[in-house]
């Protein structure tokens, strides 16, 4: 058995200040960051709050910044971090806190509320149902894996720096509107909305988002830019055929 | 000290998993106002982990399965002591919720001709789970989430239920805290629909998170309520073995289904050494059958990897305990193999199994595409649960209905893979729409102050005895513990009277459980108010285990290793009595009419 040192982030209750403070525990072999405030809650601050469901990165609940990265705590191995150093654990920073590693993510619910819903066109098989080929449906299969972590909302710079939650839906809506658009039975949409309502211009495709997606999720190159082709396709078109001409 | 807030809806659901979240669905469409309170965020429920698929005999892959193939296989899995009217029910109605899923947006792997796949899997008899991948929980609850969005329910989301109070002998309302800020929420309801879920945290090894502590269960229990099968408890399989940190994390059967074989550490498939009489007919007579029956070859029968989860899980278990297991305690599946069979092995696997190829590899540094991994058997789920209706899914308070995980009946002794989620969408409907019926010729309860503040100050007594009391956690563990060791996978009298007296002192400990600190967010405070229902629903098995005194489906009991046919005629209840002890009973099995008996005769071959 070893010992290793978190430096976990403390909050005074209902939210606001708050501090560092380090607990040094037993680890041991295939420990991941979640079973060692695991340990830490049972042993010495009863009262640490996590969220926490699956303990498998099935849930998407346990997101927080590890060593200032976000990550999911139970997907995030202790051999994979350096121990000689304290490993600091930190609530994802673009979301108010609640307690301790525990944030109010209230926000993301509130804006798929706002996003118009899944609707599909008229069955058209015989039997009062649809056929879809699976190539058809691989891609919106890889963004209906979203876990809704929110890792990438908080890594995102509009977010996360700018600030801009009423006009903007954040990598996480991109990727649902995403799923919607290219459904092979949805017949709405939302193409208006993501331009003016969600303006998808606002991302500079700086992908910190795919690079934090515990899924794997392609959110810019399978996500984002085709939404943002398609937004362009219909609102710009004509602009862009001209720059098209004028650069030859 | 009052309640912070109160709220008063026609239907109250309590929980968000499958189940409830469809209960809600329905509720809300027929009309009447629906509150929905569940311990975690939307769409985190256990029933996002499920993997495997939802049995429903569409008949897709195959076109000789039917509802009645479906019943039977479910009232074979389940030792013929499963209500057969739910499971009547059930495989009739599953294809209709399935497709209904998909006309609100669930997106099915396909077939090549573009219809919803299904898949494998033990106890099926045609392959009829449909899936997305392995993660259809996922899809099945996202799906739901997105659909409730638009109806105009309220969520309640981190609200724990601590008590559920009766007006007059009717459900009338509950108590719960926000985990937040640890301020106390009265709902009143005109009828309540609960939907909580398992009770595996009650056990060391369990794939189930920390929600399973078996609230709906325990709260309904002390009300009143009667619960039925309780000792049938679902070991599953295979559970991850190493490393300790992620012991009895699920491995999906699909995995067997998929091809993978189990052998011990002498390298046999060992599973082909002990085929119950009853499964024989249609298990594979070597493993040459058993791969073609994986290639969907109609004329071949099922490997023994896919006979019922009790039988494999027990069969694990003697492997291990004869010195035949891994390194670390149990055996090996592989799945590796399937390049003797096919060219492009490692990306098929990757395809048909990602989640499983990423959290071995992401947990446990092993690749499953080259090695075996090692497996063991894990507290999955629990058949038993609070008894209803088969038809309105009401239990034995009026207005209290329950569904899902939490009530019983569907699955006898053992439930099939991919029943639950079946039985999550097929009966959270029907839950959903009595309720509503019943809400809206019913006046708006009354929920009693008194019982309301008694409850209250019980709960916030930890606080009093502070960090002299003692560790809530401390004590889970312990239970934990007992549970595993004298109630598990093999089970004998001695033993289980001893975890019945174990739990008298873990229940006097977790009187005395003290926390420290404020009332935010503090989650030894909800350890020790969880305790108490995982110390309910343990007592609950234990003396349910002992009542049944011969072994089925998951009650295994080497002292009495047989199946008796008495005891196929009844089912045991437990209800609390008014002085508080737990009354024992036994409840004959309704008789099954005799168009069923013909249909499980047929399918009997
Ligand atoms: C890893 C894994 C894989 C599985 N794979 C499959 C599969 O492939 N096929 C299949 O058919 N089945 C599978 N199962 C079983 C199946 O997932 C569960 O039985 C099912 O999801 C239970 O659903 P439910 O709606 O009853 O409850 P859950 O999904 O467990 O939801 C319970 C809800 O109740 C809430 N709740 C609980 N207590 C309280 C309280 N006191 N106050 C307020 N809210 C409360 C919880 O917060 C939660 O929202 C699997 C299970 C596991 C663990
Ligand atoms: S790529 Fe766009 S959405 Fe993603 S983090 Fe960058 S700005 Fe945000
Ligand atoms: S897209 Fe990826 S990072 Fe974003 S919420 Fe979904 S799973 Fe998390
Ligand atoms: S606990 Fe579910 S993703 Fe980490």
């Amino acid at each position: 058995m070893s010992q290793a040192t978190f430096r976990i982030w403390r909050s005074e209750p209902g939210g606001g200040a708050g501090q560092f403070t380090d607990y040094t525990t037993e680890i041991s072999e295939g420990m991941v960051v979640l079973d060692a405030v695991h340990k830490i809650q049972a042993d010495q601050a009863p009262d640490l709050a996590c969220r926490w469901n699956c303990k498998a990165g099935k849930c998407g609940s346990c997101s927080a910044e590890i060593n200032g990265k976000p990550k999911l705590m139970c997907m995030s191995r202790l051999n994979s971090l350096d121990l000689t150093v304290p490993v600091t654990v930190e609530p994802m920073r673009t979301f108010p806190l609640i307690k301790d590693l525990v944030t109010d993510v209230s926000w993301n619910f509130r804006v798929k509320k706002g996003l118009k819903k899944f609707k599909p066109r008229t069955p058209d098989a015989a039997d009062g149902t649809w056929r879809m080929a699976q190539r058809d449906v691989d891609r919106v299969q890889e963004f209906r894996k979203c876990i809704e972590c929110f890792l990438c909302q908080d890594v995102c710079h509009v977010l996360r720096d700018h600030d801009k939650h009423d006009e903007f839906i954040g990598p996480r809506f991109f990727v649902y509107s995403a799923a919607l658009e290219m459904h092979p039975l949805d017949s709405d949409d939302r193409l208006q909305d993501l331009k003016d309502k969600n303006n998808i211009g606002y991302c500079n495709i700086t992908k910190c988002c795919t690079k934090v997606c515990p899924e794997h999720i392609h959110i810019t190159d399978n996500a984002i830019i085709p939404l943002k082709e398609r937004v362009v396709d219909r609102f710009y078109d004509p602009v862009t055929r001209l720059l098209r001409m004028i650069t030859g | 000290m009052a309640a912070h807030a109160t709220y008063a809806y026609d239907v109250l659901v309590i929980g968000a998993g499958g189940a409830g979240l469809r209960a809600a669905i329905e509720a809300a469409s027929a009309g009447v106002t629906v509150g929905l309170i569940c311990k975690s965020l939307l769409g985190k429920a256990h029933t996002v982990m499920a993997e495997g698929g939802m049995a429903a005999a569409m008949a897709h892959n195959d076109d000789r399965d039917s509802w009645k193939v479906h019943f039977a296989d479910t009232m074979r899995g389940g030792q013929y002591v499963n209500n057969w009217r739910m499971a009547e029910i059930h495989a009739k109605e599953a294809p209709d919720r399935v497709r209904e899923l998909e006309a609100w947006g669930a997106v099915f792997d396909r077939t090549p001709d573009g219809r919803i796949n299904q898949r494998n899997f033990g106890g099926h008899r045609y392959p009829r789970l449909a899936h997305v991948g392995d993660r259809t929980g996922l899809e099945l609850i996202r799906t739901l989430q997105d659909h409730t969005t638009y109806l105009g329910v309220t969520v309640h989301m981190e609200h724990t239920v601590i008590e559920l109070v009766l007006d007059g002998g009717r459900a009338a309302g509950v108590l719960a805290y926000d985990r937040e800020r640890g301020r106390f929420h009265v709902f009143s309801a005109k009828a309540i629909v609960m939907a909580t879920g398992g009770a595996g945290r009650a056990y060391k090894i369990t794939s189930n998170s920390w929600e399973g502590t078996g609230d709906g269960h325990a709260l309904a229990y002390r009300a009143g309520a009667e619960l039925i099968d309780m000792e049938f408890i679902q070991f599953h399989p295979t559970g991850m073995v190493w490393p300790p940190s992620v012991r009895g994390i699920l491995v999906t059967e699909g995995v067997r289904g998929e091809g993978g074989v189990l052998r011990n550490s002498e390298g046999r498939r060992f599973m082909f050494d002990d085929i119950p009489d009853n499964y024989k007919p249609q298990t594979a007579a070597d493993p040459e059958e058993g791969w073609r029956y994986v290639m969907q070859d109609k004329t071949a029968r099922r490997p023994p990897e896919l006979l019922t989860r009790d039988h494999v899980a027990r069969c694990i278990n003697r492997e291990v305990k004869a010195g035949r297991g891994s390194p670390h305690g149990g055996v090996f599946l592989d799945i590796a193999w399937i390049k003797e069979k096919i060219a492009d092995a490692p990306a098929h696997i990757k395809r048909k199994l990602p989640s499983m190829y990423h959290q071995f590899k992401e947990l446990a540094d092993l690749d499953i595409t080259t090695t075996p991994m090692e497996v063991g058997p894990t507290t999955h789920y629990i058949m038993g649960g609070i008894r209803v209706d088969a038809d309105s899914q009401e239990s034995t308070i009026p207005g209290l209905f329950a569904a899902g995980e939490c009530a019983a009946g569907i699955n006898g002794a053992n439930r099939l893979g991919g029943n639950s989620l079946s039985d999550l969408i097929v009966f959270g409907k029907r839950a959903g729409e009595y309720a509503a019926e019943l809400a809206r010729k019913s006046p708006q309860p009354r929920v009693d102050e008194g019982a309301v503040e008694r409850a209250l100050a019980a709960s916030l007594a930890p606080f009093e005895r502070g960090n002299a009391g003692e560790n809530p956690y401390k004590v889970q563990q312990d239970l934990q513990e007992a549970m595993q060791a004298l109630v598990g996978i093999v089970r004998n009298e001695g033993e289980m009277q001893e975890a019945v007296a174990k739990l008298a002192g873990f229940n006097e400990r977790a009187s005395r459980a003290g926390v420290d600190g404020h009332r935010e967010y503090n989650s030894g405070w909800h350890t020790c108010i969880d305790l108490r229902n995982l110390l309910d629903v343990s007592e609950a098995i234990a003396r349910s285990a002992i009542e049944r005194k011969e072994s089925r489906g998951g009650h295994f009991r080497e002292d009495f290793p047989d199946k008796v046919a008495e005891f196929g005629t009844f089912n045991i209840a437990t209800r609390r009595q008014a002085d508080g002890s737990m009354q024992v009973s036994r409840r004959p099995v309704k008789e099954l009419p005799a168009e069923l008996k013909q249909v499980i005769e047929e399918q009997k071959q």
